[in-house]
């Protein structure tokens, strides 16, 4: 086809796809109720530890998790995809690309969403944030995905207007983002079906997690919203984006900027120093190009603010983008190495966190509701009033979540570091520090509590809603004027195969960087920054066992392994933790969150009877614990022979163990098990433990900071 | 801390790839109008008639 030819329109009827759009939405909501309620629930355990009832899969430690998947894979992730099949199409003036890949699409994810619901509360975790699922599950979460990009890009070949909206490249940027981060973050070797060991150790595999965790936070709840929110405020407004060549600029060099902000969870810990400031850098940087994002949708609304009189939608819209530009304020701030040093393993993060979750994401996915519902459904919303009054209870809600974390964080940090004339701490006890912020845990929960109601109010309103829509929903034929980008439509064969082909190129990029990355990994070890001096042994069969227990109750939710060169922290801890202390870890355990203290030198501090009494029930120690109890840990038999398998998969991936270990591994560690067990009996403890998961636990948790050079 | 020969490449790969399409929008006249893009999404299609 001739290029003046492509470039004159012309009129086609195009049928939209609306009913994906609608499964998609109703996903959203569903999901939004019961990420919600979990999100309470945990919130409550914190305040109130008899919450965790005792019992192994409602414990905080399996439940933290299961709230933080369902908000951003089931929550936010349904939200992404209704708000990209809804305007992609409108767009690109052209129906999906396959109405089968979208149905794939959506009923693949609610399945890992299901998968995901039942094997984390089960244990089933590789205990990396945000990455817990086992590695069948990161499979299927990949494919679906592959089948979403196909879907999309395939949509994108297709499409009746040349000119690709705003919105089109953030969409583009997450999908490309989202699939490298996560397949490279998440190669792990299977030792069975349901557990696998990251290929990454220690230093490594922390550098990947965050450089996958905060890419999670910029390609999955930051770009796919900046699309979203170039959509829908324009059209819920009725006004033009205040600068497109701003939009423009901004997304450009958001991309750019965000892929190297990950270290900033890493400052002031035994990462290489360069390697620190390089995070702190890009992170200050990210400031222009988010604030780009903020300025560019607030002044959107010039000239419309009386709209936030009469409009719900729009208040939406404003406290989103608002929260949007404080989150990304605060970001940086807190990338700054100083004040880093006071908000990191703080509940100051989890306010943040919150304040960009529940502001940025929730807000703007509800005023995306608001919006596609009525147009969805073919009628107008139930009740203006209801949506109002969401609004008015979920800001509420925020502030007060935010503000309580605010001050529980601070007030816990200064307590850490308080030191007195002497140079002694002021509060040795970490519990102290707990009780102190304990209120602080019922204003969170209660501020939860308050989002949770709103939301229930649009749960309502929707449901109202969709009864007063008429039942005959076709989907939405429209007449569009065409401005073909290459060639003319007629072309189906050769467009189709055009079309592939560029899909998978993006899929062989994929492909080779997933194949590189699986062919170098192994073969590489961490030379440069371990010095042989201070090389550190592994742990024995049995200490393994016990740590891979430590992972599965999900103790790294509350408990780090990273102590800091800080003053105050030496004090209470020990000496500060080297590159080499968690060189063979698989996860590494350096934690983000002090709920409870850092456990990097646990080991030897306290005599066995101690910690047996602190996890069957911690309150028989530490009078004040707020930890939930284990008692089940004392029923459930060990996995000895599971051992074999174990060991010497890490064997070949480096770790150094004798051949006697590869061979006797489950013997090594039935002996070592007795041995425990039997001084356990002579101090009083009348079960008989030996083959309990309780006993590798104590002896893993004994061996914590033991095993490096004396 | 070798993770860094392959964090590097790939976010170089990703980069060039994400430059690639830079490139390839600025000749595709993706940019060359910085107006009508904003206030062209906001013209409903015809509905048909029916």
């Amino acid at each position: 086809m001739s290029a003046s030819n492509a470039k004159t329109s012309n009129l086609i009827q195009v049928e939209y796809d609306d009913k994906i759009v609608r499964m998609f939405t109703m996903a959203t909501i569903i999901w939004a109720a019961i990420a919600f309620l979990i999100g309470v629930f945990v919130a409550f355990q914190i305040a109130v530890w008899p919450l965790n009832f005792n019992t192994s899969w409602m414990t905080y430690g399996r439940l933290r998790p299961v709230h933080t998947n369902a908000n951003i894979f089931a929550f936010a992730g349904n939200a992404i995809f209704a708000g990209i099949y809804h305007s992609s199409q409108r767009l690109l003036k052209t129906r999906m690309f396959s109405d089968f890949l979208g149905r794939v699409h959506f009923w693949g994810w609610q399945f890992v969403i299901v998968l995901a619901a039942i094997t984390i509360p089960l244990g089933l975790t590789q205990g990396k944030e945000y990455a817990e699922l086992e590695w069948p599950i990161d499979i299927l979460v990949a494919l679906v995905w592959v089948v979403f990009a196909i879907n999309f890009f395939g949509t994108l070949l297709k499409r009746n207007e040349k000119h690709m909206y705003v919105s089109i490249w953030f969409y583009i940027a997450t999908i490309i983002t989202v699939a490298v981060l996560y397949i490279i973050n998440a190669i792990s070797l299977p030792v069975s079906f349901t557990k696998s060991y990251i290929v990454y150790a220690g230093i490594q595999d922390v550098l990947v997690q965050w450089w996958y965790g905060h890419n999670a936070v910029a390609f999955f709840l930051t770009t796919p919203f900046l699309g979203l929110m170039y959509y829908y405020l324009p059209k819920a407004i009725n006004r033009p984006i205040f600068s497109y060549k701003l939009s423009i600029l901004h997304f450009w060099s958001l991309i750019f900027i965000y892929i190297w902000a990950g270290p900033h969870h890493l400052l002031n810990t035994a990462l290489p120093a360069w390697l620190q400031t390089l995070g702190v850098i890009f992170s200050v940087m990210l400031w222009a190009p988010s604030w780009g994002g903020t300025i560019n949708g607030l002044l959107t609304i010039r000239g419309a603010w009386h709209l936030l009189r009469t409009e719900p939608i729009v208040k939406f819209f404003v406290a989103a983008i608002t929260f949007y530009g404080m989150g990304t304020f605060e970001g940086p701030l807190l990338s700054v190495k100083s004040v880093n040093a006071i908000g990191h393993y703080t509940d100051w993060i989890i306010g943040h966190v919150h304040a960009g979750t529940l502001g940025w994401n929730g807000f703007l996915s509800f005023a995306m509701i608001y919006y596609i519902i009525p147009k969805m459904w073919k009628t107008e919303l139930y009740s203006k009033k209801l949506a109002n009054i969401h609004f008015w209870l979920g800001l509420l809600g925020i502030l007060l979540y935010y503000l309580s974390m605010l001050a529980a964080g601070i007030t816990q940090s200064l307590m850490w570091r308080a030191m007195d004339n002497n140079g002694n701490l002021v509060y040795p006890e970490f519990i102290e520090t707990v009780i102190r912020i304990i209120p602080l845990f019922y204003f969170r929960a209660i501020g939860g509590l308050l989002f949770m109601v709103g939301f229930l109010l649009l749960f309502y309103n929707i449901y109202k809603t969709i009864k007063l829509s008429s039942h005959d929903l076709k989907d939405e034929t429209v007449q569009i004027s065409a401005t073909p980008h290459t060639v003319s439509l007629s072309e189906h064969g050769h467009r189709r195969l055009e079309g592939m082909a560029a899909t998978f190129t993006v899929l062989a990029l994929i492909a080779i960087l997933v194949g590189s990355v699986i062919e170098i990994a192994p073969t590489l070890s961490i030379k440069k920054y371990i010095k042989p001096e201070n090389k550190v042994a592994a742990f024995t069969p049995l200490e393994l066992e016990g740590r891979d227990i430590y992972i599965k109750e999900g103790c790294h939710n509350c408990h780090t392994q990273m102590i800091r060169p800080i003053h105050s922290e030496i004090l209470r801890y020990g000496n500060a933790s080297t590159i080499e202390e968690s060189m063979y870890d698989r996860p590494s355990q350096w934690g983000s969150k002090r709920t409870g203290p850092d456990l990097a030198r646990l080991g030897k501090k306290y005599p066995d009877l101690w910690h047996y009494m602190h996890m069957i029930n911690p309150r028989s120690v530490i009078k004040e614990s707020i930890m939930p109890g284990y008692p089940w840990l004392a029923k459930k038999k060990t996995d000895f022979f599971g051992l074999r398998k174990k060991i010497s998969l890490l064997h070949k991936m480096g770790v150094p163990y004798a051949e006697k270990e590869l061979t006797d591994a489950d013997i090594i560690a039935e002996v070592q098990a007795y041995e425990i067990a039997e001084s356990l009996k002579k101090q009083g403890v009348k079960e008989d433990i030996a083959d309990k998961e309780i006993v590798a636990l104590i002896a893993y948790l004994q061996a914590l900071g033991q095993k490096g050079v004396q | 801390m070798t993770i860094l020969y392959i964090m590097i490449p790939v976010a170089i790969i990703l980069a060039s790839f994400f430059v690639y399409i830079f490139l390839w929008a600025v000749k595709n006249e993706q940019f060359d109008d910085l107006e009508t893009p904003a206030h062209k999404i906001l013209i409903d299609d015809w509905k048909r008639k029916s």
